[in-house]
């Protein structure tokens, strides 16, 4: 029974970044505790993997604030190449 | 009931929807001069498509839905160019070690007192500076999921992938992402 619960370090920090955005299932979440009691090295992955998270929320944010625009001269560009191509 | 029937006004796409379609370009390309591109050639498949156009949708997301197409086809290039993802191992990918981390990949330890330094620019620099450094197609992944914040779903679809590729994706991503903050920022 316990040899389907057992995973490897690529298998268990896959399932951690997939649980950093809430998707991973129960059985895999209870796969990872598992992997965690046994490997230290995986146990710092998880760690500084929250550290990640909170890092890219934070310039998600900042992202999201950006609005991007293109530039007078651009948009005139495109009218003369829209024009062209009406024609 | 009668159905309201939209219609196209070609000659004021520009005035209305270019700044639309560029910022929703660049949220997911993230390179400026291939973001006016896809725009122009979404405008020019617009212009080639008004015959087929029903009135159903809106002109705006009649647009957003060529636009969808052109995007898509880019990423399919991208991820379809021979030596362009160049992926380093994370982990042993075969063998008794399989699985497992390779000695040079193993996580160090970090000052952690760079987690309180989320706002400074210099931060934000070297976090876009790994973001470049991954394959194209997992940042454009990983820039959906992680700072679009899309819904895996809506990304999968999107992208035309299934999601465990997605989840794949993500997770080479990350990892990549951890070693070069790692090198770069926590133990600089």
């Amino acid at each position: 029974m316990f040899r389907n619960l057992k995973i490897t370090c690529d298998q268990a920090t896959t399932i951690c970044d997939k649980n950093q955005y809430s998707e991973a299932s129960i059985k895999d979440k209870i796969k990872l505790y598992i992997h965690l009691v046994a490997c230290r090295i995986c146990v710092k992955y998880t760690k500084q993997n929250t550290t990640l998270s909170n890092l890219y929320k934070g310039h998600a944010q900042y992202c999201k604030d950006l609005k991007h625009c293109l530039s007078e001269k651009d948009k005139e560009d495109l009218k003369v190449l829209l024009k062209k191509n009406k024609e | 009931m009668i159905e309201e029937k939209h219609a196209l006004t070609p000659n004021e796409w520009i005035d209305n929807y270019a700044d639309y379609l560029y910022n929703f370009t660049i949220s997911r390309v993230n390179n400026s001069d291939l973001a006016k591109d896809l725009v122009q050639e979404t405008f020019l498949a617009g212009l080639k498509s008004v015959k087929n156009f029903q009135g159903k949708a809106t002109e705006r997301t009649w647009l957003v839905s060529i636009l969808k197409r052109k995007i898509i086809d880019h990423y399919r290039k991208i991820n379809s160019k021979k030596g362009q993802a160049e992926v380093r191992m994370d982990f042993y990918d075969d063998g008794e070690n399989k699985g497992s981390w390779p000695e040079e990949r193993v996580p160090q330890n970090w000052d952690n007192s760079s987690e309180k330094q989320i706002e400074r620019e210099e931060l934000r620099n070297q976090l876009e500076a790994c973001i470049d450094t991954l394959p194209e197609k997992y940042a454009m992944v990983f820039r959906m999921k992680t700072v679009q914040e899309f819904e895996t779903e809506e990304i999968c679809k999107e992208l035309g992938i299934t999601s465990s590729n997605l989840w794949v994706m993500i997770h080479r991503a990350r990892t990549q992402l951890r070693k070069c903050m790692e090198d770069n920022w926590f133990n600089n």
